[in-house]
């Protein structure tokens, strides 16, 4: 058996090579010559004799023989070179034809000897594991960790914190996958993406195939690889975390995209003939983005409103360099510019001009609404006005969108503070807290009145913030915050918390328990509970109907809103969601928007 | 990316009026509004009033003191030079229409461009004015002309007595509103955060309703940040989006002033690194 441990692939995946072996004598049937590699075996057909050369690669289907075998032919015998003992077994029909025998081989992995099979009719794909020993393998495949920088050093950059998977941890990764029939994770993904089929491209090296294949249903993969909540969608779903950790589908997503765009195979895909209609879209945050990549291709001519001086929204002001370095957002802008879309800056839709205006005066033919959630929360509480005292919004745009981390080679002044109080479990909580460590604060510590079992954010920006050194209070909230004479923050006075009954949100409400408060100090604090719609625009536009909270009022399938030629999608609609599905949204209103328009054209024509 | 027109300075060149293209914004202005600018790529938003537009020539006028690193560096661009970022017009603008009464508009240091541009908005909707306007010595005095011209009646004070009456804007709106405040609908008081408080310590007085412009410390100028907070009536209001122009009786000037200190190390390093 000494034979079997000099060669040792470490898994069996698919595109790997396989060092196959005869079982009867034990001899490699792997041929190696220096651009050719193969599998010999020997074959009969018809009473001829000659040899079937095989792909070593598990999954690459490409014979060669001697004999004049067609497809779908099947061999009479196939027999080992080396000692000439058939190897066909009985009581085995191909699971990929129905033909009645199969070749059986011996693989080594794991340190065990697998069989391994070869159908015996020509041209049948089945060059592999029976089902039941590959599902075997592939679980016993341990979900493949990123790479990502020490959190020692990292706490005092702004450097991206994982250096994603290299292609060969995709690769094991993806052979993790079970190629399902009826794939969960796809219902778990709110734009269905078809993560077989990407899992599978990747799994035959095909990269750049496999980004576009994600990118048939979202536009932005690097982007989403990195902050989607993978833990409560397709991830959550996928049938591996029942019996182990789940197929990393984020990260796999992450690391096509980012190859596809290191080697500059982006390309601009086909537009449809001009429409002719205009469509304006409202903001430039990931529904927007979404919405202009699709009408664009569709064919009209697409300008998109931003009121900031950078396009991106949230991706752009909100989420950290090291969690989303933002020449990734730029190269997806910028992807958008030479699709077409034409983007004017500084342009308060609301203020400079209203929506009647855009489509009375501008002579656009439909406008999508995609404007986000931004409006910054507080909780009214005594001492929140003191200085030093910020929404997780300005905090964040002066770190993200002013690049105050570069203070003072950019102009902006950051906050700064040596002991910071967080209050909020969200992502945009863990971004305040970890980017505040980054400043150079000694002590970080995030209230959040909730246990931790609740914390709302992606469960990986948990875990590095906790790793960078990130204290947690559970279960507390400010109640007050003191101030010194010259009006900054000195401290907050807390109140633990238990918590209640489910509410409506199904987390268990926290109730303050009477005379637990206690004092805290702290130089600086960060409020971030959420955030609210923006009044700004509806001011102006008294016809766009919003619901209670102030979100506007849109079809969930459509994002038609109540106003004629107006759409609209993601946050504002949602109230504070994610990024995917302020994506989704964007893609449904352009579809519904295309539509009309189309339906448009067709009833002028018969004018 | 916004060109200077024009430009002019008073005030031995610490205050500064340029006049930049931008039509849509000289469109849609109307008085009490503001622009936040950006210089240039590595430059902060800062707040920057509308001293001034017109519409027909597709221009809007600004008008600053030199204070901090970038109306430093605003001041540094000549004609012909860019700005790269013009956003607005922002905030609410002032209502505009014919009163019964006189207006009283009292403004000091460079809140007299400001005062202007709503006086002057005043002036047009029909309204009879009378104006003080100050500054600390005669050569800082601003916009004297312009006041002049929609006046019905000017004051003039300086601190220490080289132009007008020896003293301050408070002192003669005081001896106004004492003599005939029932000729006098409101006050609009526009200036230093300590002299529009001490405005409405007077007019309180006399209980007169005060309408002043507040100048807090923003970052968007669209409601996003919050950086702008201010407490009226008790209340958190965001300048950018619900003022920033407030009853004056009602504004906590003294959380204003130390909200505005915020980063007074930082504008000092952030100067002296654009002086080196
Ligand atoms: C700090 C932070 C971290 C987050 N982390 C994650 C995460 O890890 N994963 C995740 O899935 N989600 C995350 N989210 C949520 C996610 O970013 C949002 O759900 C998503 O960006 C919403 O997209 P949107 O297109 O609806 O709006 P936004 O991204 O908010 O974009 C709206 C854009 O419209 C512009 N705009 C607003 N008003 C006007 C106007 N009147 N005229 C012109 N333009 C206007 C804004 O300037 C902005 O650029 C995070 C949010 C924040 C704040
Ligand atoms: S559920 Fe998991 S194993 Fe099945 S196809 Fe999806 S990623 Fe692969
Ligand atoms: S300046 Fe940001 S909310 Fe007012």
């Amino acid at each position: 058996m000494d034979l079997f441990n000099k060669v040792e692939p470490k898994y069996i995946k698919y595109g790997s090579y396989l060092h196959i072996y005869c079982p009867h004598c034990h001899k490699s049937l792997n041929v190696e010559k220096k651009d050719q590699k193969y599998i010999l075996v020997k074959a009969k057909f018809k009473g001829q004799e000659g040899f079937i050369k095989l792909s070593p690669y598990l999954n690459i289907f490409e014979t060669e023989t001697d004999l004049p075998l067609k497809e779908g032919d099947i061999v009479d015998d196939m027999m080992c070179p080396h000692c000439g003992e058939s190897l066909l077994v009985d009581d085995h029909p191909c699971e990929e034809c129905g033909a009645p025998k199969v070749a059986e081989f011996i693989v080594s992995a794991f340190s065990k000897l697998i069989p391994f099979y070869i159908c015996t009719r020509y041209g049948c794909k089945w060059h592999g594991l029976t089902k039941r020993d590959e599902q075997l393998i592939k679980i016993k495949i341990p979900r493949q960790d990123m790479p990502e920088q020490d959190p020692k050093l990292r706490k005092f950059n702004f450097l991206e914190v994982p250096y994603g998977y290299t292609a060969e941890l995709a690769g094991i990764e993806a052979d993790r996958c079970l190629q399902c029939k009826v794939p969960q994770c796809v219902q778990g993904c709110p734009v269905g993406i078809d993560i077989p089929s990407f899992i599978k491209l990747i799994s035959e090296g095909k990269y750049v195939d496999a980004s576009r294949k994600i990118k048939e249903s979202n536009s932005l993969p690097a982007i989403t690889g990195r902050v989607c909540p993978q833990e409560d969608q397709c991830e959550a779903r996928c049938v591996v975390g029942t019996m182990d950790k789940p197929v990393a589908i984020g990260r796999l997503e992450r690391f096509v995209a980012d190859y596809e765009r290191n080697i500059n195979a982006v390309e601009v895909p086909e537009k449809k003939a001009p429409s002719g209609k205009k469509v304006a879209v409202i903001g430039s945050g990931p529904a927007g983005l979404t919405a202009a990549a699709d009408l664009v291709k569709m064919g009209h001519s697409v300008t998109i409103y931003e009121s900031l001086h950078e396009a991106g929204g949230v991706l752009t002001y909100g989420i950290p360099e090291f969690r989303l370095p933002k020449d990734i957002v730029k190269s997806e802008v910028n992807y958008l510019k030479n699709l077409g879309v034409k983007i004017e800056m500084d342009a308060v839709v609301g203020k400079l001009y209203t929506i009647d205006e855009l489509l009375e005066e501008k002579g656009y033919d439909a406008v999508f609404v995609g404007v986000g959630a931004g409006l910054p929360r507080f909780m009214g509480i005594e001492g929140e006005n003191l200085g030093n005292v910020y929404s997780a919004n300005e905090y964040l745009t002066r770190i993200n969108l002013m690049k105050a981390y570069k203070f003072p080679t950019y102009d902006t002044p950051a906050p700064r503070g040596k002991r910071v109080a967080v209050i909020g479990g969200g992502n945009v909580a863990m971004d305040c807290a970890r980017t505040s460590l980054r400043m150079g604060a000694d002590e970080v510590t995030i209230l959040y009145r909730r246990s931790e079992k609740e914390l709302p954010a992606r469960l990986e920006e948990v875990h590095h913030a906790m790793q960078e050194g990130v204290n947690f209070k559970f279960l507390t909230a400010p109640v007050k915050y003191t101030g010194d004479k010259n009006g900054m923050v000195t401290g907050a006075e807390c109140i633990k918390m238990e918590l209640g009954e489910p509410d409506k949100s199904g987390r268990r409400r926290p109730i303050p328990i009477e005379g637990s408060n206690f004092m805290m100090d702290f130089d600086m604090v960060i409020v971030a509970i959420g955030a609210g719609p923006n009044p700004i625009l509806f001011d102006t536009t008294p016809d766009l109907e919003l619901n209670k909270r102030g979100y506007i009022v849109a079809d969930p399938e459509t994002g038609k809103t109540k106003k004629d030629k107006v759409w609209a999608g993601g946050d504002i609609v949602t109230g504070a969601a994610t990024v995917i599905s302020a994506m989704g949204a964007g893609k449904r209103a352009a579809k519904s928007i295309d539509e009309y328009l189309n339906s448009v054209k067709k009833t002028k024509k018969k004018h | 990316m916004y060109v200077i027109l024009d430009k002019k300075d008073y005030a031995r060149g610490t205050i500064v009026n340029i006049r930049i293209e931008a039509p849509e914004i000289a469109k849609k202005c109307s008085p009490g509004q503001f622009v936040v600018i950006r210089v240039n790529e590595t430059g902060e938003r800062i707040p920057l009033t509308i001293a001034d537009n017109d519409p027909l020539a597709g221009t809007v006028t600004l008008v600053f003191q030199i204070v901090g690193k970038t109306t430093a560096l605003l001041a540094s661009r000549n004609v012909g030079d860019f700005i790269m970022d013009v956003v607005g017009p922002l905030g609410k603008p002032v209502e505009m229409k014919k009163y019964n009464k006189k207006i009283l508009t009292v403004g000091g240091g460079t809140g007299v461009a400001v005062l202007h541009h709503i006086a002057k908005g005043y002036y047009e909707a029909g309204n009879e004015i009378i104006s003080i306007i100050g500054s600390r010595t005669k050569s800082y005095l601003i916009m004297e002309e312009e006041m002049k011209r929609i006046s019905t009646e000017m004051h003039i004070t300086t601190d220490d007595g080289t132009y007008g009456f020896h003293g301050f804007v408070t002192q003669v709106m005081d001896m106004i509103l004492s003599e005939r405040g029932d000729d006098i609908e409101f006050v609009v008081a526009i200036g230093p955060v300590v002299m529009m408080k001490a405005c409405c310590d007077i007019t309180k007085r006399h209980n007169k309703k005060t309408i002043v412009s507040l100048n807090p410390i923003m970052v968007d100028g669209t409601g996003m940040c919050g950086a702008c907070r201010v407490q009226v009536g008790g209340e958190t209001k965001f300048a950018c989006v619900h003022g920033p122009q407030f009853d004056g009786h009602l504004v906590d000037f003294d959380l204003l002033i130390k909200r505005q200190r915020t980063y007074i190390e930082d504008e000092r390093i952030s100067l002296f690194r654009s002086i080196k």
